[in-house]
């Protein structure tokens, strides 16, 4: 009894050290708090997320800070759980008290994030994609990766351009290609296209043919987009080649990575989609802005983490820049200040595209900030 | 002796609860405690399943969302006051409960967890996929409990009521199993046949205890979606399950006590093991299998009988 | 028409070869110790993603096969000897939480050993489609339905023809008669742990150019694997393998007649409707209680 008594009151010092760790640090520290779904079914957007900021804050002690100040990241792994996420919000902002929030790696984590950020009055650079996070728009909140109703437009538009009206949608029916589904329905009449055939698949399914059967027999289908990320794309685009089809495949920016084109191998051929500048960066133009910053961040990830760049890290990348750039703006910490400054935001370059905030508009990235890409010979080709 | 223990644990609950904020120094160690409040009341109403009636389910999960999106849907959309809304929502999940425990509770160890488990999927799977209701794998917002022109803000508030809850709960449970359907229940645990035959009707017994627990998982659901203010589909889902399960049997079965404290340590111990960060769920794992391995009928049973030990030498 | 159904079928096909290779995992542990493995799954994705990383490290196939059903064997027995063996008298439910929790560290472990991406394999064969009656059908899914049949006989033949299957055999029936008869029952738990576990590296290196595999790929899998082996009664090879079937089909001609949303709901609906008039599965032994 004596013994489990001892382990008990052991087990509530190790609590106790662990969480009152935060609080104890100096004040002359800039803290960035961080809640990403490092494990889960968003693991591999979460991943490299953290890789990403880890690094960049490691380097930005190294050369000595922001105005002298040494750059503390403190995060937490929601493994994709909103609950989770509340409470790690809750953790960030009352128990290390950390003077801006970067992350929310899905868009259900971000937004239940919200319930907390807003009240408490804690900047909040969300790294999902939901355009629910910042429309309508919300005093603390802002985002840095493109929404999902962006994606839909480029690539509607792309089709128009095409001569494309009729189109098959195959999405996940997880929170991300759920998501760009709706979205994807809204803008199609805008864009004169008529969604003939709607059909969805679970992100863990071993085989979607069944569904593309059914596309694939359905009347005046001219093209396939599918939404989704993860694996799912992949099982997509080797179904529809196994299939036979030979309408055009577009695929949503959630696969925008080297890995998606390993994994679907030469089924991959011909797919169309719309991304960033970074998965091209070489490709852009020598006069494009987006250039220098792309390269040498593609350059900098490759070499530390000896794997593709992925367009999420991308989003880290942007939101600490972003974030980081507002302190400095804004001379201090204070929160109502460096909120201030980030929606000031104006002209950033960064992986996703030229960035301009404003009181109405929480992310700054406009349409231009996508580029329609093609797969050729197994490597991204700017194609517009 | 009996019920000398009985009051004296509940007393020393309700002392423990009522000292711990003490030991708090903000809103984020309040959210926790509730969170692991709000597991520990439906672990005690699970473990009259699982533990006195010796019925598995890996479904409760499914049970415990749907009583979050009830209350969300009906105040949000169809403006119903929470307090009503969580309790049409508790009465609805328990005529469910009643309608698949009929049926399914006459299956067996394995079989019948595979049939809670297929329920708690398909509940999960409606959530996810009717949207217009749900709002789709991206969740809902929930407005804030209120009652009577009172709101509940904040994690203070919320700690106070989630314990007088957890003790209330506590409470019930320990009346029902000292009560002559504990005892049967206790009966049908041992021996089903044996039961039957005596007389105990075990059937009706078990769908009781099933729909019993069920109302607990919704009531504290709905709770949980008040306080949190937003909701998503994979509050329902079988990792959650599982999860209760896993404290139940951890703190202890056929111990009301001992699902409290399973509760509470399975809750808190993601917040403290943030500290080995990639190596976090080889150690939640790793001491998952260690505690089943070292203490086979749980913690709190372990600690018991330890305790019964050294008083017995002395 | 036909084409239509046929190509549903075939991809039912597909799934339900991949469920019940994992379905027999969980029959051959039961059988022998009325245990379910509830991390059967991670034995399929330790499997795949042993095999895609010794591949990508630059091994040649075979010999990365070979190696990664070593390894896979090997966590099993771990699993069996530091895990279950020390719980053998332990109530079933309190087992089944100790391989809830090694799974939850074997995943813990992936991630750590390897990595959070997708990794896949070449297909055995190429990657033609063929082409029958206006349905097509990938290569590799003849090889997952074909090495699920060659399991099966195999299996069989080890139960029914040698001397230690028959000693499993008699095992899951009673116990103690079997240990009075001097068969080494601690032998025969490590034995089924060890050939779960190969079963289950096998199944996740046929599927891996399928499906693809990365660390969580275990869950879905043993879910299902679960699934099908219940369906088709706790215990019995066959039961798992028309179960993991009937499931894969199920879900597959949910998707192309009904709709796609609800194709697992009414996988389980098939289950739960099954189990209401069958309460041992399909082809599960009636049990009888004692008092």
């Amino acid at each position: 009894m004596r013994s489990l008594v001892k382990w008990g009151v052991a087990a509530c010092a190790v609590f106790a050290a662990g969480t009152f760790a935060g609080t104890a640090q100096a004040a002359d520290t800039i803290k960035i708090g961080a809640f990403l779904s490092v494990t889960g079914p968003a693991s591999f957007l979460g991943e490299p997320e953290k890789k990403t900021l880890e690094m960049y804050v490691d380097r930005l002690n190294k050369d000595g800070g922001v105005r002298g100040k040494k750059v503390e990241l403190i995060h937490y792994d929601d493994a994709g759980a909103p609950d989770k996420a509340v409470t790690f919000a809750k953790r960030l902002i009352q128990n290390d008290n950390v003077d801006i929030i970067i992350g929310g790696t899905t868009t259900g984590t971000s937004m239940a994030a919200i319930k907390v950020v807003e009240p408490a009055g804690v900047p909040f650079i969300s790294l999902a994609g939901g355009i629910d996070i910042i429309d309508p728009v919300k005093k603390w909140v802002f985002k840095t990766p493109h929404t999902d109703r962006m994606a839909a437009e480029k690539v509607f538009l792309d089709m128009k351009k095409k001569g494309i009206s009729k189109v098959a949608m195959i999405s996940e029916d997880a929170g991300f290609g759920k998501s760009g589904h709706d979205q994807s329905l809204k803008v199609a009449p805008i864009y004169g296209i008529q969604i003939v055939a709607d059909e969805v698949y679970s992100p863990k399914d071993p085989d979607v043919t069944a569904q593309l059967t059914k596309i694939k027999n359905t009347a005046g289908v001219q093209a396939v987009f599918n939404f989704g990320f993860g694996q799912g794309p992949a099982i997509v685009t080797k179904n529809f080649k196994q299939l036979g089809m030979s309408v055009p495949l577009y695929q949503s920016h959630g696969v925008a990575s080297k890995d998606f084109i390993k994994l679907a191998g030469e089924a991959a051929e011909g797919i169309r989609l719309p991304a960033a500048g970074l998965v091209v960066a070489e490709q852009l133009g020598a006069t494009d802005p987006q250039k220098p910053v792309v390269t040498a961040f593609k350059k900098e990830y490759e070499a530390a983490f000896k794997s593709d760049v992925s367009t999420f890290a991308g989003h880290a990348y942007d939101g600490l820049q972003i974030a980081l750039a507002a302190i400095l703006r804004a001379g201090s910490t204070d929160k109502e200040k460096v909120r201030a400054e980030i929606e000031k935001t104006s002209g950033y370059v960064g992986t996703g595209g030229l960035v301009s905030m404003s009181p109405e508009d929480h992310m700054g990235l406009s349409l231009s900030a996508f580029r329609m890409v093609e797969v050729k010979k197994g490597d991204w080709v700017l194609a517009d | 002796m009996w019920k000398t223990a009985r009051i004296g644990g509940l007393a020393a609950l309700a002392t423990i609860l009522a000292l711990a904020p003490l030991g708090f120094p903000n809103a984020y160690f309040y959210d926790v405690a509730v969170k692991a409040l709000f597991n520990a009341v439906v672990c005690v109403g699970l473990n009259l399943l699982i533990g006195y009636a010796g019925q598995i389910s890996l479904g409760h999960a499914g049970f415990f969302a749907l009583g979050a999106y009830g209350s969300a849907i009906l105040t949000s959309t169809y403006k119903v006051a929470p307090l009503p809304a969580m309790l049409i929502s508790a009465a609805a999940v328990g005529l469910l409960a009643y309608l698949v425990g009929r049926p399914i509770l006459k299956l067996k160890g394995h079989y019948l967890a595979m049939a809670t488990l297929g329920i708690g999927i398909i509940i999960h799977i409606v959530l996810k996929t009717e949207a217009r209701i749900t709002g789709g794998p991206d969740g809902m917002s929930v407005d804030p409990f209120s009652l009577m022109g009172f709101t509940m803000m904040g994690d203070r508030m919320w700690y106070w009521a989630a314990a007088g809850l957890l003790v209330l709960t506590v409470w019930l449970s320990l009346n029902l199993i000292d009560s002559p359907v504990g005892r049967a229940l206790r009966a049908v645990h041992g021996s089903e046949v044996g039961a039957e035959v005596v007389g105990v009707d075990t059937s009706s017994y078990k769908v009781m205890v099933f729909v019993v627990s069920a109302v607990f998982a919704s009531l504290v659901g709905s709770l949980f979606a008040h306080k949190d203010g937003f909701i998503t589909p994979d509050i329902g889902s079988f990792f959650r399950s599982v999860e209760f399960v896993v404290m139940v049997v951890l703190g202890g079965m056929a111990s009301t006590f001992g699902s409290v404290i399973g509760a509470v340590i399975l809750t808190l111990l993601p917040q403290v093991l943030t500290f080995v960060e990639d190596y976090e769920a080889m150690v939640l794992g790793g001491i998952m299998m260690g505690m089943m391995i070292f203490l086979p009928k749980g913690l709190l049973p372990a600690v018991v009988s330890q305790f019964r030990k050294r008083g017995a030498a002395r | 028409m036909f084409a239509e159904l046929l190509q549903y079928l075939f991809a039912g096909l597909t799934s339900g070869a991949i469920y019940a290779l994992a379905g027999l995992g969980f029959a051959i542990i039961y059988n022998a110790s009325h245990v379910i493995n509830f991390a059967q799954g991670e034995f399929i994705m330790i499997g795949g993603m042993a095999t895609s990383m010794m591949v990508a490290a630059g091994l040649p196939l075979p010999l990365a096969i070979a190696l990664a059903v070593v390894v896979t064997m090997m966590v099993g027995v771990a699993l069996e000897k530091f895990a279950i063996e020390p719980a053998r008298n332990s109530d079933v439910v309190t087992i089944i939480i100790i391989t809830i929790g090694a799974s939850i560290f074997l995943r813990g472990l992936a991630q750590v050993v390897w990595d959070k991406e997708f990794h896949s394999l070449p297909a055995f064969s190429g990657e033609t489609p063929i082409n029958v009656a206006g349905a097509t059908l990938m290569p590799q899914s003849i090889w997952v339905v074909g090495i699920s049949v060659l399991v099966i006989v195999a299996l069989w033949w080890f139960f029914n023809r040698t001397l230690f299957g028959k000693a499993m055999l008699a095992t899951s029936f009673n116990r103690l008669a079997a240990q009075l008869m001097g068969i080494g029952v601690k032998k025969v738990l490590m034995v089924s742990f060890a050939l779960s576990a190969l079963l289950g590296a096998v199944g996740g290196i046929v599927v891996t150019p399928i499906t693809f595999t990365n660390y969580e790929a275990g869950i879905m899998l043993g879910l299902k694997g679960f699934s099908a082996a219940v369906l088709g009664g706790l215990g019995n090879g066959l039961g798992a393998i028309v179960g993991g079937l009937v499931v894969g089909i199920a879900e597959a001609l949910a998707s192309g007649y009904l709709s796609s949303a609800y194709k697992d709901a009414v996988a389980f609906v098939i289950i739960l409707f099954v189990l209401f008039f069958l309460p041992n599965g399909l082809f599960g032994k009636k049990g009888t209680d004692r008092v």
